[in-house]
């Protein structure tokens, strides 16, 4: 048996890139305590849209943590109050009976609202563009141990490689920094032995795009808080050390300066 | 520009991500590692282990406060007085008189310029990142010293030109400032219940700033090592702490009598 829940919504409403937005106050009445977060908003639509008013947008897609594509600030706290939860893994058993939600967007000057509770997020696909190509061979699997990877690395670099791309370390930082985003992405192909051929032009790479967009860390920690996987800032003092070396070792080569 | 195409149009990507910065055309290498924030962090953490180093010295030389007269060649002296005129003869058959101070000098002059350019431009760059929410936000890693760097470093400033005005240039007119007469002239300043307080809240700021300085600072320079890292914020509060202790016992000292001048300990042994 569920109990239900009656709640009070203030939810961030702006119609558009360039329009004036503005808190808009909504009952969220008879709410099932098994509800996830976006099933809780997906019923204030269909109300909505009784109403003949035009639906909250807000960001999701694979609705089971793994996409990065939800994410939104719930009471001043990005992806709410659960730790290492993404939006869409919220439940409303976590709230109480009475309680006022309020929702608002990631706020970053390199994450523009389109509409509503919706940014966008292209800049993190630029520090990823940068970064460059791999090689992904198709066809049979690769034999197992080919490539000796310790247990150890294998071990960090899977927790980088955990990152959904969600922002909501770009959205908690106080700097707007992609630091976490970033440094996950490096570690997870520069702790590998694949991934040693373009470690350092690559880093030099992804930090200079990342910081064309971002803000600079001052190693507050509010990212990990926010991060639905955790992402520990251990990878952000990991960049540093490989972006410094990059700068000499890329110089180092033929023909660079 | 090709007119954006129907995904881009509900995306709204390629719409209004800029950059916030232009990437700046490359300086030859060690210069261009100033260009970037993350080589900026790097030279503040550099620039912070030297203020670091000179803070922690500067305590412990004034720690001889504490000493009161000494006798040295015959003569009754204050041990700070003599200390500042060791620190003039620092390595002196390799340099001149107070060149090796001057050095040192120089050293730190620029160490803070660095230090506070840095400081100043990712705190532009941080402040054009414009993450202002409408609605109250909760912290819950970020610290009043993380967040108020940027304040206490002002502060710190603010206080060092004070300092300075106040016992090396000696432009406070209500002590009478003498050159060389170190113990006198603390004794002078520090009596005023004002300055005292001065000095006080000032090492209250350094010692915060300190708390989270040290603590960044291993992030910065990639000193990283998941067993040790919680022993990077023992030191930074051990350091501060040491910072704060000693700092701030001079001003109290004085104002309690522990520390004072008088003259008539002075002068050649009988
Ligand atoms: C004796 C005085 C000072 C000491 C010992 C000191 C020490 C430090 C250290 C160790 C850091 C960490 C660097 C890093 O994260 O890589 C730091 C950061 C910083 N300092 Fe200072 N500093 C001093 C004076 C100043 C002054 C005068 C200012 C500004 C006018 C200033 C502003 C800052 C700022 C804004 C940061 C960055 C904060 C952050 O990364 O969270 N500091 N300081
Ligand atoms: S590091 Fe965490 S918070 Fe940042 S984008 Fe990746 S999953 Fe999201
Ligand atoms: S909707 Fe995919 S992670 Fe939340």
């Amino acid at each position: 048996m569920s109990t239900k829940l009656n709640l009070t919504l203030s939810v961030w409403r702006q119609p558009g890139p360039e329009a004036r937005g503005q808190f808009v106050t909504y009952p969220a009445n008879g709410i099932p305590d098994d509800a996830s977060f976006l099933e809780m908003l997906d019923m204030v639509n269909e109300q909505l849209i009784e109403q003949g008013e035009l639906p909250i947008e807000f960001p999701h897609d694979c609705r089971e943590g793994i996409c990065g594509t939800c994410g939104v600030m719930i009471n001043g706290r990005a992806h709410g109050q659960e730790r290492g939860t993404a939006t869409c893994q919220l439940h409303m058993r976590k709230f109480s009976d009475g309680d006022t939600i309020v929702i608002e967007p990631w706020r970053a000057a390199a994450f523009p609202v389109v509409r509503d509770l919706v940014v966008d997020r292209s800049p993190l696909d630029k520090i990823i563009e940068a970064g460059g190509f791999i090689s992904a061979p198709t066809g049979t699997a690769p034999d197992a141990n080919e490539i000796p990877v310790p247990k150890e690395v294998a071990d960090s670099a899977m927790d980088a490689a955990a990152c959904i791309g969600c922002g909501a370390c770009v959205a908690a930082c106080p700097n707007s920094a992609a630091q976490l985003f970033t440094s996950a992405k490096l570690w997870h192909l520069n702790s590998l032995p694949q991934g040693q051929a373009e470690r350092f032009r690559r880093t030099e790479a992804m930090v200079e795009t990342m910081e064309s967009f971002f803000g600079s860390c001052t190693n507050h920690g509010e990212c990990t808080e926010a991060c639905p996987k955790e992402i520990s800032q251990d990878f952000i003092a990991y960049m540093n050390r490989d972006y410094m070396k990059s700068l000499v070792y890329n110089r180092r080569l033929a023909g660079q300066r | 520009m090709a007119a954006p195409t129907a995904t881009e149009k509900v995306t709204g990507a390629n719409s209004a991500t800029r950059p916030i910065r232009p990437r700046p055309k490359r300086l030859p290498f060690p210069l261009s590692l100033y260009q970037t924030a993350v080589g900026k962090k790097w030279v503040m953490a550099v620039t912070g282990i030297a203020l670091l180093g000179f803070v922690l010295f500067h305590m412990f030389g004034n720690l001889k406060l504490y000493l009161g007269v000494i006798e040295e060649n015959g003569e009754r002296v204050y041990d700070v007085d003599i200390y500042a005129e060791y620190l003039r003869d620092l390595l002196v058959p390799l340099f001149p008189r107070t060149w090796f101070l001057w050095l040192l000098r120089f050293g730190l002059i620029a160490a803070f310029g660095l230090h506070i350019h840095a400081a100043y431009s990712l705190t532009r760059l941080n402040l054009a990142t414009n993450n202002a929410y409408e609605s109250k936000r909760d912290w819950l890693a970020a610290n009043f010293a993380s967040r108020s760097m940027r304040y206490t470093g002002v502060i710190v400033l603010a206080y060092l030109i004070f300092h300075l005005a106040d016992l090396t240039w000696g432009w406070i007119p209500s002590t009478d400032w003498e050159r060389g007469e170190v113990q006198a002239n603390v004794v002078n300043s520090l009596s005023n219940p004002v300055v005292a307080i001065i000095y006080i809240v000032a090492n209250v700021m350094l010692a915060v700033h300190i708390f989270h300085g040290v603590y960044s600072m291993f992030q910065s320079l990639g000193i990283n090592n998941p067993r040790y890292n919680q022993l990077r914020r023992y030191l930074a509060a051990g350091l501060a702490a040491v910072i704060l202790v000693g700092n701030v016992s001079f001003p109290i000292a004085v104002l309690t009598g522990l520390i004072d001048y008088d003259p008539s300990l002075l002068g050649p042994v009988s």
